[in-house]
């Protein structure tokens, strides 16, 4: 009975004429972490979408948008169970998203299966993601974790002269990834790293780890990020230790800069480095902020837009842009519209984005520093800019090959250091 | 004890060598060559306290646990639920009025009246049929972390400590002593000292109202011989009612602890309950201070293993569980039945 229904709603399906389907609305699937350490970042992210579709009135090449939101716990599992929802019960045309590092690595795989629809990545920053075996269909419009710590190991060493440092980062990809984006820059320039601590995703009892901190250390570089990093800084001003901080890309995000309490003071004055600079001047970036702030009420919105924000943002750019480039015609297995895609320059907040050939963002990565401004909230001031930045970090691919994937163990801080 | 002693000579005399042991790695300053083996001392002492802190944590939560297991026979397998619920009315009170302090007494209330309520319209109606109770509560735990999920979403939250718990504080156990002859002592995070504390006095408190009470000697009739404390006539259902809000009040009030010194957040309350089963299958069913020592093991595990060896650190909470299963099945302190 059901197996015979089913046949019948294929048949009509098939049935339809491509000229009705043109008219119809195109739907988008919104894959996005709405529990776990990110959540705040992931209903951020969603804001991005919302935004840059208010922006168009909802419309693209002529069709009008539909946004159905899946949302996922930042697991893998998860992840691909509500992208098949979305493909599968829901029906939607492409998918923007995931959020989380391992979410992407996941759906790289997922989207191998189904390649007649079309992933842009929402804000997951895992190497692997678009590095080893990439899915044609899968695009992300944003640089990677590993990009987003270009700079910030020169800067620490050159200017602030902190040389010898301990870490703290998520053991997760997206923690390998940000740390191995950090470390390479930072052990080429001459810096040492004496100990390596890694803690899951979403713990939430860092006792352990911040007695075993070391104190001969000249900074502690901490890679975590949302509720995780929150937690941690609390736990850490309750046992009272004082020492310099070198911050990962989502350490010192809005997410976690705006939290409640005096912990998070501990992180004035922190480099850190990522795809955003919260007082970016260019004029791209306050018009996408003045934008972001007169489309949310002051108190359902983060200060200004987060990287989640950002991300989220510029795939839908991507995805408008595309969508008006094909006329809004997605038929014989969405070609066109992937091809559009991979093939295109994007204005977006950050500046001019294109793609590398394994449908790789090449852009923008700041190094900021937090800072308080007179009523004593924090941003990231920005100290230094770098544009074009690649996913090799500016090494040949066979360079960055030898360094080998990121993990608990890579890089190997000594052999980077002698290899100067 | 001295029986126990002239029983097994060579065991006591063991146990006393590792409890000197213990005592003089922690007073003691260590020399260079235990450093060389186990690391600075300050690290060790800070994973002891932290178990042992870690360990009042689910003290809290898994006493009302063991109670009511002990005596209504009912494995409340929602538990966890009060644990959860109790963290977010504690956050949202301590928010709104910014009072730490007055979240426990509110939350207190609050968690015991649904355990009144639990207990009088849900589980006096099935009596004795313990696969019955089990699976409802199963089905209640997961219908409330639902119900907490749309109230509060998945973020997760911190209940600010106050200013008064704030900080760390020195410890008068020397970690290491300066060239200049200067000892050096523990810091430690303030508030874990207080709830520390606190649960000790709460454990105390409850040890006194069993044994010395009228009350008391009622819980106790109770979880002996149930049927025979009914047929004597005694209001062996305001017994259970109380008993049951008592131990939900209690998993509330360690959600408030839990959401001070961790965070609140989806899945708390599975991993609490979790937690609570173990501790009160290591320590035995029904006990308080089974529930006190298998609190402290647990906690102190956990903690060091998470020091000592990370990658397996999940894994020794439950050999210890299987090795009590294995040589004492109703848990360390636990009445033969």
């Amino acid at each position: 009975m059901r197996r015979s229904f089913l046949a019948a709603a294929a048949a009509i399906a098939l049935a339809m004429p491509g000229a009705a389907l043109a008219q119809e609305t195109i739907k988008i699937g919104i894959l996005v972490a709405l529990e776990g350490a990110f959540s705040e970042g992931g209903r951020d992210g969603v804001r991005g979408v919302e935004l840059a579709l208010r922006q168009v009135n909802n419309t693209a090449g002529g069709r009008r948008i539909e946004t159905i939101v899946a949302p996922t716990d930042t697991r893998p599992d998860t992840a691909v169970r509500q992208a098949r929802k979305l493909i599968e019960q829901d029906g939607v045309d492409f998918v923007i998203g995931p959020l989380s590092g391992s979410e992407g690595i996941a759906i790289r795989d997922y989207a191998k299966t189904v390649p007649d629809k079309t992933f842009i990545n929402g804000s997951s920053g895992a190497l692997e993601t678009t590095w080893v075996d990439p899915a044609p269909n899968f695009f992300r419009f944003h640089t990677d974790g590993a990009q987003w710590g270009v700079g910030l190991g020169q800067y620490v060493v050159e200017q602030k002269r902190w040389r010898r440092i301990a870490t703290v980062s998520a053991d997760y990809s997206f923690g390998y990834t940000n740390f191995l984006g950090f470390a390479v820059d930072f052990c080429r320039a001459g810096g040492d790293i004496v100990r390596r601590f890694w803690v899951p995703l979403g713990a939430s009892d860092y006792a352990g780890v911040i007695a075993q901190l070391p104190d001969d250390v000249d900074a502690i570089y901490l890679g975590l990020g949302g509720t995780d990093a929150i937690n941690f800084l609390n736990q850490y001003a309750q046992a009272g230790a004082q020492m310099n901080f070198i911050g990962g890309t989502i350490m010192a995000d809005q997410t976690v800069l705006t939290s409640r309490g005096r912990a998070k003071d501990l992180l004035i004055g922190t480099p850190t480095s990522g795809m955003i600079s919260d007082e970016n001047p260019d004029a791209a970036w306050t018009a996408y902020v003045a934008a972001y702030r007169g489309a949310f009420p002051e108190g359902q919105r983060f200060p200004s837009p987060t990287i989640f924000a950002t991300g989220y943002h510029i795939a839908t750019l991507a995805a408008i842009k595309a969508l008006n480039d094909v006329s809004g015609d997605l038929s014989g297995g969405q070609r066109r519209f992937q091809q559009a895609l991979a093939t295109m320059e994007l204005d977006t907040p950050l500046g001019k984005i294109k793609l590398d050939q394994n449908r790789q963002a090449i852009g923008p990565v700041f190094v900021n520093e937090v800072t308080a401004r007179a009523d004593g909230s924090l941003f990231n001031r920005m100290v230094k800019r770098a544009d074009n930045v690649t996913q090799t970090l500016g090494l040949t691919p066979e360079q960055f090959r030898a360094l080998g994937l990121p993990s608990r163990d890579n890089p190997d801080c000594a052999r980077l250091r002698a290899g100067r | 004890m001295a029986a126990l002693a002239r029983a097994n000579p060579i065991v006591v005399l063991l146990a006393g060598l590792l409890v000197a042991a213990l005592l003089w790695l922690i007073i003691a300053p260590w020399p260079p060559g235990v450093t060389g083996v186990m690391g600075p001392k300050r690290v060790f002492l800070a994973a002891i306290l932290s178990g042992i802190t870690l360990g009042a944590l689910y003290f809290l939560v898994a006493s009302g646990f063991t109670l009511i297991f002990g005596l209504m026979r009912n494995v409340n397998l929602a538990h966890g639920s009060l644990y959860l619920l109790g963290g977010y009315i504690g956050f949202e009170v301590a928010d709104r009025t910014g009072s730490w302090l007055l979240a426990f007494p509110v939350v207190f209330i609050i968690v015991a009246a649904l355990g009144v309520v639990l207990q009088y319209v849900v589980f006096r109606r099935m009596e004795g049929e313990e696969l019955r109770q089990t699976l409802v509560t199963i089905g209640l735990s997961i219908v409330i972390a639902d119900l907490l999920l749309w109230i509060w979403g998945g973020k997760s939250y911190q209940i600010l400590t106050p200013d008064f718990l704030s900080g760390p504080m020195d410890l008068p156990l020397i970690t290491a002593v300066r060239s200049d002859g200067a000892a050096v002592y523990l810091r430690y995070p303030r508030v874990r000292i207080w709830i520390l504390i606190a649960a000790v006095v709460v454990g105390v408190a409850m040890w006194l109202v069993i044994n010395r009470t009228r009350i008391g000697m009622l819980i106790r009739a109770g979880v002996d011989d149930r049927e025979m404390l009914a047929a004597s006539g005694l209001p062996i259902q305001l017994v259970f009612v109380l008993v049951f809000a008592f131990g939900a009040g209690l998993a509330g009030v360690g959600g408030i602890v839990g959401g001070t010194f961790q965070s609140i957040s989806p899945g708390e309350d599975t991993r609490f309950l979790l937690a609570s089963l173990v501790v009160v299958i290591v320590g035995g069913m029904g006990s308080i201070p089974g529930a006190a020592l298998g609190a402290l093991i647990i906690g102190l595990a956990e903690q060091i293993g998470l020091v000592y060896a990370p990658t397996y650190s999940v894994v020794f909470t439950f050999l210890i569980m299987a090795a009590v299963l294995a040589f004492r099945p109703q848990g360390l302190l636990g009445a033969r039945r």
